[in-house]
């Protein structure tokens, strides 16, 4: 698992590769969570191409961190999300909240 | 009743790197009764789910062990059950209400439903202080025809 983060003016990428369960999901969390708050983005776009399997711990990754970006004044985008990742997120209910 | 063809064993510490060796053990195990890449994709999510309970819930306080068991069976049945000695749990039916978790605001609350949209079949069993069982089924649909039982 790595995650790289891309930085575009005020927009921040965070490209996750690799599988996401509990144990992967705090160190994603913590690299993402340490460059919303020292570069506080008006966008963050977690990029989901290189990410294998996600069980439900993805689901929880993606609400915390928008929960987090909303608070500090942004907004965040799920994009390049891998088809078979695809039934995980529309049982989540997240697709409501025009991220993806 | 269908025949038992294969079984295995295998028991961990509750430490969350053991997540993905959990996946990859059962995955290596389905293998042999040529499951499509969905149907592995879902058996290896599902076992994942039910690992990362006992990891999150059944031994919030502690490390333990957890025991896995899968059979396969002569109809291309795959049962898998996971076990621990946690904590157990006081209300099944409510743990097992989508979006309901007792484990903080990074986690979904999603574990149980997923297991049922994934898998054909689950049962819970648990006794508080005694631990929890999760038993997962799904059928696998046989696309190849072998003299197995020899081999």
């Amino acid at each position: 698992m790595s995650v790289e983060i891309l930085r575009k003016s005020s927009e921040v990428v965070a490209k996750i590769d690799g599988d996401i369960d509990h144990h992967t999901a705090a160190e994603i969390r913590k690299v993402i969570d340490e460059n919303i708050s020292l570069l506080k983005p008006k966008l963050l776009k977690l990029d989901f191409s290189g990410v294998q399997f996600m069980d439900s711990s993805g689901i929880g990754l993606i609400m915390g961190r928008f929960k987090l970006v909303k608070i500090a004044g942004g907004n965040l985008k799920v994009v390049n999300i891998p088809k078979r990742l695809e039934r995980m997120i529309k049982m989540s209910g997240l697709t409501k909240l025009g991220i993806f | 009743m269908a025949e038992v063809m294969n079984e295995m064993n295998v028991n961990f510490f509750s430490r969350s790197c053991n997540e993905s060796f959990a996946r990859t053990v059962i995955a290596a195990f389905v293998s042999q009764l040529d499951p499509t890449i969905d149907e592995l994709a879902d058996i290896k999510t599902a076992i994942s789910e039910a690992v990362t309970n006992c990891i999150v819930h059944g031994y919030k306080s502690g490390i333990g062990k957890i025991y896995v068991t899968a059979k396969i069976y002569e109809n291309g049945r795959i049962s898998i059950k996971v076990k621990d000695r946690g904590c157990g749990i006081d209300n099944i039916e409510q743990a097992m209400e989508p979006l309901f978790t007792t484990g903080g605001s990074e986690r979904s609350g999603l574990g149980f439903a997923v297991m049922q949209s994934f898998m054909d079949k689950i049962k819970v069993t648990s006794k508080v202080g005694k631990g929890t069982t999760v038993s997962l089924d799904k059928y696998i649909i046989r696309r190849t025809v072998k003299n197995e039982k020899n081999q």
